[in-house]
């Protein structure tokens, strides 16, 4: 490992001493962050993924099931039916923070009830309404399922940033300085014996 | 801050969402898709994109991974899935851990 680049004095030393340390206890406090998010994170990583199992498999069941409606509506008549919403999601959003990292908070305000369908009954085949019907039902898992995923992607991204400073850290940082610091002293020590000597040959000739 | 969630995909099959109160954007192809998402995605806190775009758009979502929103999510289209919502969770958790904890393979 390369040293750095400094004059071998006492100052220089002292000064790299400070930063060691501060390099050591910086070192110590990103491990340790870096562990508490891993465990955050596998523990969101798990709900997401089961969460994301329910609603690809529900999802796969309710548009089957729509396009079985669709097949037994003209397109036209469709579009008509679709096209004014009636129900309406309202959803609070706000952050949360998971070891400094601001995530989405989403809460689903409760909706009144109304009637569910845009349409009127006669309008259009049964498999709609089960589809509709079951399409609300599963917004709400879906957006949870958004929270948490961004939630991992998130801590994900972070997780990855924070192993790369602590490597950064224990790999380069400290040895280069523990290396200059032994590098300073061995040159001091060698500069006193000199002197020593210097002094013990004067002696010896005058 | 009141969120709404819209959702971007192909077909006709979103449209069931439109009656559970998604505000919906039929498009045609990707580069449609990446036009709509970055014009709605100031307005829509939530917006789901079906898997056959997201997974052809995947650069240009995780731009926005860097905030918290707004939150973009691939959700399976009318043929079903091809996993690549898992892979999503997958990528994220190799990066993150380097090992395989969840999908054993």
């Amino acid at each position: 490992m390369a040293r750095l680049n400094v004059n071998p004095t006492r100052m220089e030393l002292k000064k790299l001493k400070g930063r060691l340390a501060t390099a050591t206890r910086g070192h110590k406090l990103l491990k340790d962050k870096s562990d508490e998010m891993i465990r955050r994170f596998t523990i969101i990583l798990r709900e997401t993924k089961s969460l994301r199992e329910e609603v690809e498999q529900r999802l796969a069941e309710i548009l089957k099931q729509f396009s079985v409606a669709r097949s037994l509506t003209s397109p036209f008549e469709m579009e008509t039916a679709f096209a004014m919403p009636s129900a309406k999601v309202e959803l609070t959003c706000e952050t949360e923070s998971i070891m400094g990292v601001d995530v989405p908070k989403i809460t689903v305000n409760d909706k009144k009830k109304t009637n569910a369908l845009p349409y009127a009954f006669a309008e259009i085949t049964g498999e709609a309404d089960y589809s509709v019907a079951q399409a609300t039902e599963l917004l709400p898992v879906m957006i949870r399922l958004a929270q948490k995923e961004k939630a991992v992607r998130m801590l994900a991204e972070e997780i990855e940033r924070n192993k790369r400073r602590v490597n950064a850290l224990e790999y380069v940082m400290i040895p280069q300085l523990e290396e200059t610091i032994k590098y300073i002293k061995d040159k001091l020590a060698e500069n006193e014996r000199a002197s020593v000597v210097r002094l013990m040959k004067v002696k010896a000739n005058g | 801050m009141t969120g709404k969630t819209a959702i971007v995909g192909n077909g006709d099959g979103i449209m069931v969402f439109k009656a559970a109160g998604v505000a919906t954007f039929p498009v045609e192809d990707e580069k449609k898709a990446e036009d709509t998402v970055r014009k709605i995605a100031k307005d829509y806190q939530i917006i789901f994109i079906t898997e056959d775009l997201a997974k052809n758009l995947r650069d240009f979502l995780k731009r926005f991974d860097e905030e918290a929103y707004p939150v973009i999510v691939s959700i399976p289209n009318s043929v079903g899935s091809e996993g690549y919502g898992m892979n999503v969770l997958k990528t994220a958790m190799e990066r993150a851990l380097g090992v395989d904890i969840l999908f054993n393979n």
